[in-house]
């Protein structure tokens, strides 16, 4: 009786063993086949962007390039040299970071003071204002094109990379303010009454106790605000062109006025360094990233 | 002069009227405890003290000068909260002296009084410390030196020893009974267990539903509850209230409950009312702990109730007794047996007892 007993367990976990090992290598496998789903494009623009046009004629997508060639790199950050009609992307980059780095801290900015207000400072009617900017993260773009047209026209600042700037400013403030007043409710009101007593007002409130502790949630609000607005084309292909055009625009136009031949090359090159400052953002402050969407309360 | 008055205060959010037409005053070096169940209004009413709340009507006076409108850094308060409120970007030195640096006091001062209150309350050695490095008494006692060091007129306490666990809060609760003995600042502080409020409190003011129900010393609140919630509030478990009416019977006034025989004489209960008692439906209020197993006093007064149940906790025990199918409890050290189903002979001290009446639920 023992004997068997034992032995019926012994087959027991000799089984759950097998259908361990077996569950293990099938998720990896999946997870494999992911992965390279989505590294596959990567691969194939780093690839291009480094081979000469010669190559890409001759091989395929995926094959290796002979050697490691950055001409093409260079034509699309800095052109071929010759005046008329070479577009390339070193002053639209310069354009998109003099728009990109005012915004963000901008509507950063306005988007904690908003939050602040919103869950510390309660008033009459407080949620209407709220559920007013909430919906402003509902608001298709395309719906507020011509309005926004005509204000930048009335301020006499279209078409110039301030007027890009009050744009994203005024468009990323309700997502802003979403992300901070998420935040600060979770944060005992508490701290404010005691901050009240010991005579600090709205200001230092929030400057001297609220903002030193906000490092989460401002790194989530920084990379976002800066993904949307660095990658935006549709305010940028509206509100600016020829040389206020931000790097996203630019991008466009360099890959849709080639005349002669596609180079498939530079425009791989071109689309990788439009994409860089995102990822360099990411890898910087990706983990405070993942930390602040998941953080409810603060500790202390 | 009183250090505090408050005066017919009334506050409402909204149309929910939190307090109604609240007076209340305390004399100087008085600890005054608010006690109440959860949404009683008693931490509305602290904030309302501390200025951080407005009021609807009435007024605020510390030092007999009107505060009502006075903004809560200039009331001379300094305040203690149930989340310690720690700035969480401070370390401790930061975080005592804030209020001070706020006030622009020179810097002398600020150091001389965060030396002396940092060693009063042992945390001089936590000074560089952040909160989130301190454990929660730590935490509290950061929190108490930071109200410390303004020096305020009055104490503020928003159950500051709710967040701690139970044996780390019988001893805050000795320290800040020490604290006040020492200092002798008047203090008001919110709480909802009795057991802090009895121990700290030179005054205790029951609220309940935003009126103040009684406010007194401990002793009375206890002793000589003003109403029935009171009586139901203080004491673990609360008082016994037995339904009955009050008999006069050839110059002696008796208790009984109606369909039985039994009788407690009440003739020396002193009333508060002289009028017409007899026939009056009231409680007979009486605490499990005044009643006992043996004859201490003379004038206990014997009965004999069958017990029906036994709650066995430790250094005592609880049983339930059937009196005219109506529950009675009574409090005894657990070394009495007493066996269940059957009739036992007890004892009421009958000079502990309370009577209400039981439409007005007020005290006779």
């Amino acid at each position: 009786m023992q004997d068997s007993l034992q032995s019926s367990y012994r087959q027991l976990e000799q089984k759950s063993k097998y259908t361990n090992i077996f569950l293990r290598w099938f998720l990896y496998l999946v997870l494999i086949l992911f992965a390279s789903y989505f590294i596959f494009p990567l691969y194939v623009m780093i690839v291009t962007s480094l081979k000469t046009m010669e190559e890409i004629r001759q091989g395929t997508l995926l094959t290796w390039p002979s050697a490691l060639n950055f001409d093409s790199w260079a034509v699309a950050w800095g052109g071929r040299g010759y005046g008329a009609g070479d577009t390339f992307l070193k002053p639209y980059f310069w354009n998109s970071i003099k728009m990109v780095v005012p915004a963000v801290f901008f509507s950063t900015f306005i988007g904690a003071m908003a939050g602040y207000v919103l869950t510390k400072w309660r008033f009459k009617g407080d949620k209407w204002v709220f559920l007013f900017l909430l919906f402003g993260c509902f608001i298709p773009y395309q719906a507020i094109l011509l309005p926004m047209a005509r204000t930048l026209g009335v301020l006499g600042i279209s078409n110039s990379v301030i007027g890009l700037v009050l744009v994203h400013t005024v468009y990323g403030i309700p997502f802003t303010t979403l992300f901070f007043r998420n935040f600060y409710v979770s944060i005992p009101t508490e701290l404010v009454k005691a901050a009240r007593i010991d005579g600090a007002g709205f200001f230092k409130i929030f400057f001297k106790i609220l903002l030193p502790i906000s490092a989460p949630i401002i790194v989530v609000t920084v990379i976002w605000q800066f993904t949307q607005i660095w990658n935006d084309f549709l305010f940028g292909s509206t509100f600016s062109f020829g040389e206020a055009a931000p790097i996203q625009v630019a991008l466009n136009n360099m890959v849709l006025s080639s005349t002669s031949v596609k180079e498939y090359n530079v425009d791989m090159a071109s689309a990788i360094i439009a994409g860089i400052p995102t990822l360099i953002v990411y890898v910087l402050a990706g983990k405070y990233f993942i930390r602040g969407l998941t953080s409810g309360a603060v500790k202390g | 002069m009183k250090t505090l008055k408050i005066e017919d205060l009334s506050k409402n959010f909204g149309s929910t009227e939190v307090l109604k037409k609240i007076n209340l005053e305390i004399d100087e070096g008085n600890f005054l405890v608010l006690l109440g169940p959860s949404g009683c209004g008693k931490s509305t009413l602290l904030n309302i003290i501390a200025g951080l709340e407005t009021i609807n009507e009435g007024n605020v006076f510390i030092d007999d000068y009107n505060v009502s409108k006075v903004e809560p850094k200039d009331r001379n308060i300094a305040m203690v909260f149930q989340s310690y409120a720690l700035y969480p970007s401070m370390n401790v030195r930061e975080n005592m002296i804030f209020g001070l640096k706020q006030a622009k006091t020179s810097k002398d001062k600020i150091e001389n009084q965060l030396e002396k209150v940092s060693k009063f309350l042992q945390v001089d050695q936590l000074l560089e410390r952040k909160p989130s490095q301190l454990s929660g008494g730590q935490r509290q006692r950061v929190a108490i030196g930071r109200a410390l060091v303004r020096e305020p007129r009055i104490f503020l306490f928003d159950e500051p020893l709710s967040n701690l666990d139970a044996k780390l809060r019988v001893e805050m609760r000795r320290e800040i009974k020490k604290l006040h003995q020492q200092l002798k600042t008047t203090v008001v502080y919110v709480t909802h267990d009795q057991t802090e409020a009895m121990s700290l409190g030179t005054k205790i003011a029951i609220m309940n539903y935003g009126v103040i129900q009684q406010n007194d010393t401990p002793e009375n609140i206890y002793n000589k509850p003003n109403n029935t919630f009171v009586a139901d509030f203080i004491g673990s478990p609360s008082m016994n209230l037995i339904k009955g009416i009050l008999k006069e019977s050839s110059n002696n006034l008796s208790f009984i409950v109606e369909g039985s025989n039994l009788e407690i004489p009440v003739d020396n209960y002193t009333f508060k009312v002289n009028d017409n008692l007899n026939n009056k439906e009231v409680f007979l209020g009486i605490r499990p702990e005044h009643i006992f197993f043996k004859k201490l006093n003379e004038n206990d007064f014997e009965i004999i109730l069958r017990a029906d149940l036994s709650e066995y906790i430790g250094h005592e025990q609880i049983i339930t007794f059937n009196y005219v199918n109506q529950e009675l409890l009574a409090k005894f050290p657990s070394t009495i047996k007493i066996e269940l189903n059957k009739e036992t002979k007890l004892y009421f001290d009958l000079t502990q007892v309370s009577l209400f009446d039981t439409n007005s639920k007020e005290r006779l």
